[in-house]
């Protein structure tokens, strides 16, 4: 572990990348962005409102807008992030001389998988202070924030382990990013999409004389990130798929499970494909 | 120590490397010389572990590249023939970027580098960009590089290449003291007289093959005109070997494959090797045919020879 920590990679990335003005522009930029958001937002609230008070739904309304806007940007962000870490530094001619040390490969890809995600992380660590509203004015747990920051973690991790994994398969990075942000969009989007069309057959079904179950869009829920982000604040919101697809096991539990598949599979595969098999030429 | 085995690679129908064998002994320097394409970045690739072969082997100090890949990469300093830089690192951070890759200690890392920037001449670089450095500043900077784990093997692609006279004086003189260091180093280029001064042996390789190999002087005299001359004869085969012996310009002379004839290797002018023809008539040996080879060595060596005086 210690070994890990003060591993070279992750070392020099940091440097650089925090050495650089650019970085720190883009938190202000980002951090503005979501203060404008917050702020129009109340003021339109304020507006409509008789009152003239800020109410707890409202501060609820607030946080689940910009969770959603937050996951958007991580699912944005990560494919750019982490979709060329190995394939640039085949580009820049780096990489030869980096797998020629005795680093090893886990090492390599680890580190440069959460030496790319921290910048992100850092963004979200830094947009805390705008989530104070809720503990102004409630409607919100501070432990509901607590599971939210834990499951952009979870998930960056995951998309961000696509990345790489696309990276090192894929030797130019134009192409890999435009493969890993495709996986992304299917997984952020086309399993909603799946998921709308197949509860559709559910219901229509759902009319003959004996009540039918369809699985699959279960399937296809569980692996949506905004449905179970979605699950999380509303319960309720699950119910139905639940009954129309008679699978009570916890959806979010099958998203940890299948994502937790999924990124032990695309680390495994990227520490395997850096190097190349010296026994098969 | 290398030893190269019946390394071969192909990429799809074409052959970059065909059964290459090689030994090159601890603490001696090894000049691979070939014109671009011949197959020297694919053979140092190979041996670092960069690239797999298609068949055959090779070991490094006794660990093989195939099996212990990771023993290998600490015997071995590479310098690739085309390699980048990080931007926005510093030469002296570059250095402890890679030492600390060898997993080398912090401290030992602040005693070795400014050594290791001495060596190459780059200690008033030590705060400069990386990226901003010159073409012969980087190479000396990633020489150093390569030292870093003070790796026993050097396997060094080209280093002297694009660098203008002053810098690659500049190269040689550090890789002469890399010699004197006793490392064992594997150097190519596509110019021979480059490595003939620094090399204890050098090798001629061309469309993937070792087409010869041996000390710079035994190159530099097949260089200088050597030939190779068949023999042929209808009768008495043995005659002519004893006849053509006896001259101090044939040296090599075996029997060929074929049956009654002989080749060897004719080192006199033109002239003489009239004179030698008219001889063997004169004396009665039955000769059909007597011609000189068009061996694909001198095409190599007029390549790697081109536009250069020999020294
Ligand atoms: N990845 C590759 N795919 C196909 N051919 C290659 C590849 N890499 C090298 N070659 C070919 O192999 C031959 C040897 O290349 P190389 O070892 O780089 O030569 P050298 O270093 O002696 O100039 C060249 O003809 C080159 O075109
Ligand atoms: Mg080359």
């Amino acid at each position: 572990m210690k070994n890990f920590v003060i591993n070279p990679v992750l070392n020099k990335e940091f440097k650089l990348r925090f050495r650089s003005f650019k970085s720190f522009l883009g938190i202000l930029f980002y951090l503005l962005a979501l203060g404008l958001i917050i702020v129009g937002f109340v003021f339109i609230e304020s507006l409509s409102n008789t009152t003239g008070f800020f109410k707890p739904d409202q501060s609820r309304t607030i946080f689940i807008m910009l969770s959603f806007l937050q996951l958007a940007l991580i699912l944005f962000i990560t494919p750019g992030l982490t979709a060329g870490v190995i394939s640039s530094e085949r580009e820049r001619q780096t990489l030869n001389i980096l797998l020629t040390t005795t680093q090893s490969s886990a090492s390599i890809v680890l580190s440069k998988l959460i030496s790319s995600l921290s910048y992100l992380l850092l963004l979200i660590v830094a947009s805390l202070p705008l989530y104070s509203f809720v503990f102004l004015f409630g409607g919100i747990s501070p432990g509901q924030v607590l599971i939210t920051i834990s499951f952009y973690m979870f998930t960056m991790l995951v998309f961000g382990s696509l990345g790489v994994l696309f990276s090192t398969l894929i030797r130019k990075t134009i192409v890999s990013m435009v493969t890993t942000y495709g996986v992304t969009l299917f997984l952020a989007g086309g399993t909603a999409f799946l998921t709308i069309i197949f509860m559709q057959f559910a219901n229509r079904y759902g009319y003959s004389a004996t009540p039918s179950t369809n699985p699959l869009p279960y399937f296809t829920a569980m692996l949506n990130p905004a449905i179970i982000l979605f699950s999380t604040f509303e319960p309720d919101f699950i119910r139905e798929l639940t009954t129309n697809t008679g699978i009570k096991f916890p959806l979010w539990i099958s998203y940890l499970i299948s994502y937790t598949v999924i990124f032990i599979a695309a680390i495994l595969l990227s520490i395997k494909k850096l190097r190349p098999n010296m026994k098969k030429g | 120590m290398i030893e190269i085995i019946d390394l071969s690679k192909r990429y799809g129908n074409f052959t970059a490397l065909n059964s290459l064998n090689l030994q090159i002994e601890k603490g001696s320097v090894f000049g691979f010389v070939g014109q671009n394409g011949a197959g020297k970045s694919t053979t140092f690739s190979i041996l670092a572990t960069l690239l797999a072969p298609t068949s055959g082997t090779a070991y490094i100090n006794g660990y093989n590249i195939q099996k212990e890949p990771k023993m290998v990469r600490r015997q071995l300093g590479y310098m690739p023939d085309f390699f980048g830089v990080y931007d926005q690192l510093k030469a002296i951070e570059y250095l402890h970027f890679y030492g600390a890759s060898y997993g080398i200690p912090l401290a030992e890392r602040e005693k070795l580098i400014p050594q290791l920037l001495d060596l190459v001449n780059l200690a008033h670089k030590k705060d400069s960009y990386v990226d901003l450095l010159s073409r012969g500043m980087k190479q000396r900077l990633c020489l150093a590089r390569s030292l870093i784990h003070d790796p026993e093997v050097l396997i060094l692609d080209e280093p002297a290449s694009g660098l203008d006279p002053r810098a690659r004086v500049e190269m040689r003189e550090i890789l002469k003291e890399l010699k004197n260091m006793g490392k064992t180093i594997l150097i190519s280029s596509h110019i021979l007289p480059e490595l003939a001064e620094m090399c204890d042996t050098i090798g001629i390789i061309d469309q993937g093959k070792l087409v010869a190999e041996g000390s710079v002087t035994e190159i530099q005299a097949q260089l200088k005109g050597e030939r190779l001359i068949i023999v042929k004869t209808y009768r008495d085969i043995e005659k002519g070997v004893s006849f053509f012996e006896d001259d101090p310009n044939v040296s090599k002379l075996k029997i060929g494959d074929e049956e009654q004839t002989l080749r060897f290797v004719y080192k006199g002018s033109d002239q003489e090797q009239s004179v030698l023809l008219k001889k063997a008539i004169i004396n009665d040996i039955a000769i059909t045919s007597f011609s000189e080879i068009e061996t694909d060595l001198e095409d190599v060596f007029m390549e790697i020879t081109k536009g250069v005086e020999l020294s």
